[in-house]
């Protein structure tokens, strides 16, 4: 506000778009309950039921960063203001690990102890004899149709999407050094080099899910890795967007080397799923298949 | 992370005389421009930590109310053994039959915990008065702090709208508990759109705790007064701050267990799923990895308050500050890691037990650090019996209570015989409903003033407490009893044997629901005498920065940033 504020912390003006933004999620989830079970005006199957309220909250959340664009470029974001975002984003980015931390439990839980949890009368772990049921090697269980469940091979495409993730991690590093410096050519040519790594990635993921030797709904072990690189391919996607929305705004000519918090958000993002699908990739593709051995039945790409 | 403040970042300038006059000034000078009370807009768009604190409690107020009358449904069923109100046929059937007691139990206490205790101690008094308290002239995010609010009522609909939408096969609302266990919470035991309802409410409503979580904890990391050390920051900001962090690690994987679930029910997965391998047991330990950290998220704050309070009243600094701040730190991290002693009887191995026995009973010692310190507080204070004291003794009586029969259930021995009895309920009645909601009273009577710039009647608000007092002991102590001698919980009726404390019980609800009308009519006596609050009413003993502000504060308060010493 006006005058004899003496501080520089950032009052933010009223905003409609709290209050939009929530009635937009409302008007989604609704489409989305009705989506899968109808409701009102949604008949179930209706895959569009979470559109209108999709397409809504975008419109919300364009005008809200907009908004934050703005204020920023007025000189809202002062110095303690700029730290305080940056704690935002390194909590916002901690919610989302204790979110994966779900899915990782769930696939280690059922990956070491599947044997012992379909057999509950066998609940004391502290008896030896029971050792055997404490192995992986009945990992992946069949599927409910009886087929047997055909693992990837993590040294074909799941190794190339690393080494895809890796290189794109470096990339954007070279764009960022390159902002810094005031070489915007190259933090472009960087930046874009990033999102083609991550389309490339989400491309190959999507490759490796048409050629998937096991079901989402075949068993638990279709489904927590359906889930789990599942919403890892969901967080690649939101992650690309963000770095495209920084290109564009390096193309426009915004972002100074000496602040450009959204492109440091946006690294720090894209290290973030970074490095979960580096724990993926270890635990959910190579782990089973070294305890598997060669062994392992008939493995897909 | 820093414990250096970064507040005095850009200030060259710094006057030497107080900052109550200044503030004074600032208010005049702002009077032309803040927006009128009654202005749509400054409710709908707030960006402004007061408005929308105050905006958090009425919320919590409302949905409390519906949460209450829910129990009244549950006790006025349970007055005497068979069907009273859930028959099919009483009232033209509007209760309907034995399953919509489940419905109203389960509403109750999903009502009670999200959208009433967290939005009044966290969202309510956290946004009103962490920023005070530390010399923050409002939150790190104000219009995230918006959203946090408005996906409340979002949620509480999607909530409300499940009670009216097909549950189980022929009839409406979830009734499986707040819990959500499958194989209730699959399609097998709840195949409608119901739980669907419930899925998505709890989603949003975690949303909105998670996006408030690291709004406090931003605020209170980067915004502390230039001088205010996080050793020298008041006892009700390190609490919001040590909830703030349970709730960003604890929330997501709840939200995890919750999608889970909803692909489960609609899309095939096999998570929770004997059939395809998955276990619903898993979702136990999911949910309660956030629901134990989430009990401790509903008394921290109290504890805060409580500390306030009991300091104010006894003229004295709180007994071991830093002891008192670390205490709620260890309890915040233990309570991470004692989830499984809700799942006693699942059929864990000893080992597991053992290991859950002995790390829930850690708890006990922060916990009586806690307490101790408070009594030590009060020991040789100058202590004056007002109305907040007046909670905050009957909390620290009640919660001790409640812990005391928390340390019983913590044994697996013990729990194989309690395990879903009236025990529990009386035992996380005490620590909620006599330790939490008690608590919550205590910072409403604290700080009605200050927020609101009116006096409420004393004697009104000391005939609230004993009311309250004695009704919710009357509900609650007989289910000790109840639980001991093998009384379910969630049943609609009961063996004749269990007749006589049930009938007390119900007593005990009437009393307080006596209570809470006397709590209503004080407050609109004080709306109506519009007495003039002073800056500070409780005097010397009241030291931290909200009383130096003038009751109402400014719509924005510290344009000039206060320098602590």
């Amino acid at each position: 506000m006006a005058g004899d504020v003496k501080h520089d912390y950032h009052l933010v003006k009223p905003s409609p778009w709290p209050l939009l933004a929530s009635l937009a999620m409302l008007v989604m989830v609704l489409g989305g309950a009705g989506y899968m079970k109808g409701l009102w005006f949604v008949p179930q199957g209706a895959w569009w039921g979470p559109l209108p309220g999709l397409v809504a909250l975008i419109f919300v959340l364009i005008g809200w960063w907009g908004d934050v664009l703005k204020e920023s470029r007025q000189g809202d974001h002062k110095e303690v203001v700029q730290i305080s975002l940056r704690y935002g984003m390194v909590l916002f980015i901690a919610s989302e690990v204790m979110f994966f931390v779900a899915w990782f439990w769930e696939f280690f839980e059922m990956a070491i102890y599947h044997t012992l949890r379909a057999n509950p009368e066998h609940s004391d772990l502290a008896n030896p004899a029971l050792e055997p049921l404490l192995k992986w090697n009945e990992w992946p269980i069949a599927q409910t149709d009886g087929s047997l469940v055909r693992p990837f091979d993590p040294f074909h495409l799941p190794l190339i999407n690393t080494l895809i993730l890796l290189l794109s991690g470096t990339t954007v590093t070279w764009a960022h050094h390159a902002l810094q410096s005031g070489d915007r050519k190259s933090a472009i040519s960087g930046l874009a080099l990033t999102v083609i790594l991550g389309v490339a990635f989400t491309c190959l993921q999507v490759v490796e899910y048409m050629e998937a030797g096991f079901s989402y709904d075949g068993s638990i072990y279709g489904s927590a890795f359906f889930m789990a690189t599942g919403f890892h391919g969901a967080h690649v996607v939101i992650g690309t967007i963000m770095l495209m929305v920084c290109l564009g705004r390096l193309m426009a000519g915004g972002m100074k080397p000496e602040k450009h918090l959204g492109f440091e958000f946006a690294a720090w993002y894209w290290h973030f799923v970074d490095v979960v699908w580096l724990f993926l990739f270890a635990f959910v593709y190579v782990a089973p298949h070294i305890i598997w051995g060669s062994g392992a039945p008939g493995l897909g790409h | 992370m820093s414990s250096e403040p970064k507040t005095a970042a850009g200030h060259g300038h710094d006057h030497g005389h107080g900052h109550g006059h200044d503030h004074a000034h600032d208010d005049h000078a702002h009077d032309h421009q803040d927006p009128k009370w009654y202005s749509p807009a400054r409710w709908l768009f707030s960006t402004n930590h007061k408005d929308i604190g105050t905006l958090y409690l009425i919320f919590a107020m409302f949905a409390g109310i519906i949460g209450f009358v829910f129990s009244g449904f549950m006790r006025a069923e349970l007055a005497e053994p068979g069907l009273q109100l859930f028959n099919g046929t009483a009232f033209g059937g509007f209760f309907g039959s034995e399953h919509n007691y489940n419905v109203i139990t389960t509403m109750h206490g999903l009502i009670m915990i999200f959208f009433m205790v967290m939005p009044a101690l966290i969202g309510g008094f956290g946004n009103w008065f962490v920023p005070l308290m530390i010399g923050a002239p409002d939150m790190a995010m104000p219009r995230m702090n918006n959203i946090s609010f408005w996906l409340l009522p979002v949620s509480f609909f999607l909530l409300l709208l499940s009670m009216f939408v097909p549950g189980p096969a022929g009839a409406n609302g979830f009734g499986g508990g707040w819990v959500l266990y499958p194989p209730l919470s699959s399609t097998t035991g709840h195949p409608g759109l119901a739980m669907d309802l419930v899925i998505f409410s709890l989603h949003l409503a975690g949303m909105s705790s998670i996006l408030g979580a690291i709004n406090f904890i931003v605020t209170i990391l980067n915004m502390r007064a230039p001088g205010m050390t996080i050793h020298k920051m008041p006892l009700f900001a390190w609490s919001v701050l040590v909830t703030a962090f349970l709730l960003v690690l604890a929330l997501p994987v709840l939200a995890g267990a919750l999608t889970m679930l909803l692909t489960d029910r609609n899309f095939g997965s096999k998570f929770f799923e004997v059939s395809g391998g998955g276990d619903p047991v898993m979702f136990q330990h999911l949910f309660w990895f956030f629901g134990h950290p989430e009990v401790y998220i509903m008394i921290l704050p109290g504890f805060g308050i409580v500390s306030h309070v009991i300091s104010t009243f006894s003229r004295k600094p709180i007994f071991g500050y830093l002891a008192m701040a670390y205490a709620m730190v260890a309890i915040g991290f233990i309570g991470f890691i004692v989830w499984a002693h809700h799942m006693y009887t699942v059929g864990m191995n000893v080992n597991l037990k053992a290991y859950f026995i002995a790390a829930t009973m850690v708890i006990a010692v922060p916990t009586g650090v806690k307490i101790f310190s408070w009594i030590a507080t009060m020991w040789g204070g100058s202590i004056e019996f007002k109305v907040p004291m007046l909670w905050a003794i009957g909390f620290i009586f009640l919660f001790t209570v409640g812990g005391v029969t928390g340390v019983v259930l913590a044994n697996a021995g013990v729990d194989h015989a309690l395990h879903d009895t009236y025990y529990v309920v009386a035992h996380f009645h005490y620590v909620l409903s006599l330790g939490a909601v008690f608590t919550l009273f205590c910072g409403w009577y604290y700080w009605f003033e200050k927020m609101f710039g009116i006096k409420y009647n004393g004697f009104i608000g000391g005939l609230h407490f004993w009311l309250m007092f004695i009704g919710s002991n009357l509900i609650f102590f007989p289910q000790h009893f109840l639980g001991l001698q093998g009384m379910p919980r969630r049943y609609v009726d009961y063996a004749e044997a269990f007749r006589e404390w049930h009938h007390w019980s119900t007593i005990g609800y009437w009393i307080a629901a006596a209570a809470t009308i006397v709590f209503f009519l004080g407050m609109i006596e004080a709306l109506v005498r519009r007495r003039k609050a002073e800056a500070n009413p409780w005097g010397e003993g009241a030291t931290t920065l909200e009383w130096t502000l003038p009751s109402p504060p400014p719509f924005h308060q510290y344009n000039d940033l206060p320098r602590f010493k």
